[in-house]
């Protein structure tokens, strides 16, 4: 049995379905990331999820129960809000205690608890801070606790990383998803940071205007693609039409996705699965660097070549070559 | 130059005037027009402490004050309470609807004041509709004493300085912060529990500030219990007003004034402090 399941979910706003007949499962002790640009209705759903926005035509089930019609307070599950929500007028240590007083639990047990979880987020000796005395990284985790506290069934978090500076957003998802695995705790996050779903999630489920274009593993997710919707929002892929350059691919399929990384310079032009093209721009990464081909007649191509790999002048011509099984089939 | 205006209108629209009012505080009365001798003349001070003995002399005074600052702490209880409802309310509508709402709580400043009050006499005099009605209905023989009470005056101090509370609290409830709620309710509490935790703390300063805004004012009204109040019960704007067009002693008058004035200089330096706070 999974953990959280939605059939059929609808939610119109108007004439606008956020959620169009989704159905998803999760499984306990998963990271979900749920990943979509703006309007794709990830955000809906997880309000769905919390109880904040009534479904129009669908049921939400947690461990089987119907909680479709639960109030908020009702639901074994905890937001982690993407302004984290945190109360101003309350410490660090009674904003992480509030969903223990509502539980009627003990002055003692409470204590306990949010000792545990001080610690376990590492702000011991600021539990008498206000959040405003916090900087961002610090009023995150206080919003983490806060959701943990209660061991909630599911956690949900939007956008958990989204008001983080840069720098400190890689180091603090790799630590979310360090404390995920540790508590094995459930987690459901919405991103619209491919990157960021990528690297911390089990699984991912890209949204596209209220549906769900494609649930994978983010290696799956990423080789594969589904669609060409997909494979353009996912890493930035070449969508290559079929018969628009010389392929030869391992399943037929009317267009592919090619990797940039994928594509590298070969001295003679191959006969199939290569081209001859032009360098149309050129930019140095530091790490890397982009290249893009236009094809004569063709496509224009984006390229990846690795670090110390000797570059091209731009408007010199050069050969690019893949193998047929970095060709991943897309079928919309 | 906004600068130096301002400071000129405070000049001479505030400090003056006051100024004036503390001095003649320490005048002595006269027949002449005005008919007050300035505390301070071409040979210095001829100025006397009468009026200031006049307030401390017996308890009508002090008591009259009390009375008018029991009268300014009940109406403006009554229309935070009041007004918090109907700022919830107005911050709850939809955006589009609040400002229609919004100048549904002033539409009563666009009819005269005085008017308004004369409305409630109709309302609520021997003859009135009200008793009117009930007599019609059977439900009394002889007309209630509605009019010239106490629940009179209450009643229309609470619906004269009604919008003086709705206005800074719907300003701050409608631009709370929602999701504070919704992270309340997520994490178990009910409705009643998300209102007493989370929103009332944070409307605290908001409805500090409408109790004061109703309360100065209040403490020193003269025309509602005028109009509606029971003759017999002395507040210090009547008072006030008293000493000065029928008794024609300006120096007590003004050191009512200023005795008032430095009673309500507590809650404003109050108010103030919760201002800067904010």
């Amino acid at each position: 049995m999974s953990l959280l399941a939605l059939e059929g979910v609808t939610r119109r706003f108007g004439a606008v379905a956020a959620l169009d007949n989704l159905s998803l499962e999760i499984g306990a002790g998963e990271f979900f990331a749920l990943l979509g640009g703006s309007g794709s209705g990830k955000s809906t759903l997880l309000r769905v999820v919390a109880g904040f926005e009534p479904p129009d035509a669908g049921r939400v089930l947690l461990r089987g129960a119907d909680i479709t019609r639960d109030p908020p307070p009702a639901r074994d599950v905890a937001m982690m809000f993407q302004s984290y929500a945190l109360f101003p007028h309350l410490s660090v240590a009674d904003n992480i205690a509030y969903g223990l007083r509502r539980a009627g639990e003990g002055r003692a047990a409470i204590a306990a608890r949010v000792a545990e979880l001080v610690a376990l987020v590492g702000l011991a000796g600021m539990e008498a801070r206000r959040p405003r005395q916090l900087s961002g990284g610090q009023q995150q985790r206080v919003a983490l606790a806060r959701a943990l506290a209660r061991r909630p069934s599911l956690i949900l978090l939007d956008e958990p990383l989204g008001a983080l500076d840069s720098g400190l957003r890689e180091r603090t998802g790799l630590e979310l998803r360090a404390l995920q695995r540790r508590l094995g705790a459930s987690f459901v996050m919405v991103t619209h940071d491919q990157a960021e779903a990528l690297a911390l999630a089990d699984r991912v489920a890209v949204l596209e205007q209220g549906r769900i274009a494609q649930v994978a593993a983010p290696r799956e997710l990423y080789e594969r693609p589904a669609t060409r919707s997909i494979a353009r929002f996912l890493g930035a892929a070449n969508v290559i039409e079929a018969g628009t350059l010389p392929l030869r691919a391992e399943t037929p399929a009317p267009a592919y996705a090619l990797r940039p990384e994928r594509i590298r310079r070969v001295d003679h032009p191959p006969e199939a699965n290569g081209v001859t093209a032009r360098v149309a721009d050129l930019a140095f990464r530091g790490g890397d660097a982009v290249l893009l081909a236009q094809v004569e007649g063709g496509p224009l191509l984006r390229v990846i070549l690795p670090a110390g790999a000797p570059l091209p002048e731009p408007g010199a011509s050069l050969h690019l070559a893949w193998d047929a099984a970095a060709l991943a089939p897309l079928a919309a | 130059m906004t600068r130096g205006l301002a400071w000129l209108a405070l000049l001479g629209l505030v400090a003056t005037p006051l100024a004036i009012v503390i001095g003649m505080g320490f005048g002595t009365p006269d027949s002449g027009v005005p008919p007050v001798i300035p505390p301070i003349g071409r040979d210095g001070w001829q100025g006397s402490l009468e009026a200031w003995g006049l307030i401390f002399e017996d308890s009508f005074y002090l008591d009259t004050f009390l009375r008018s600052l029991r009268l300014a702490s009940v109406t403006a209880a009554l229309c935070l309470v009041l007004g918090f409802a109907m700022a919830m309310g107005i911050a709850s509508a939809p955006p589009g609807r609040q400002p229609l709402l919004l100048a549904l709580v002033l539409l009563p400043f666009w009819t005269g004041f005085v008017l308004r009050l004369t409305a409630w006499v109709g309302l609520l005099r021997d003859n009135g509709w009200i008793n009117g009605v009930l007599m019609q209905l059977g439900v009394i023989a002889e007309p209630l004493p509605l009019l010239y009470s106490d629940g009179a005056l209450l009643l229309g101090m609470v619906h004269s300085y009604l919008p003086f509370a709705v206005l800074p609290l719907t300003a701050a409830l409608a631009k709370r912060d929602l999701s504070l709620e919704e992270a309340a309710a997520d994490l178990g509490a009910r409705p009643a529990t998300v209102f007493a935790t989370v929103t009332l703390p944070l409307a605290a300063p908001a409805a500090a500030a409408a109790f004061l805004l109703v309360f100065i004012p209040a403490a020193g009204e003269v025309v509602i219990p005028e109009m509606l109040g029971a003759p017999d019960s002395m507040l210090i704007g009547r008072a006030i007003w008293g000493e000065f067009f029928q008794t024609r002693d300006w120096p007590a008058a003004a050191a009512l004034s200023t005795a008032l004035l430095a009673l309500l200089l507590v809650p404003i330096a109050l108010y103030q402090r919760l201002s800067v706070a904010k």
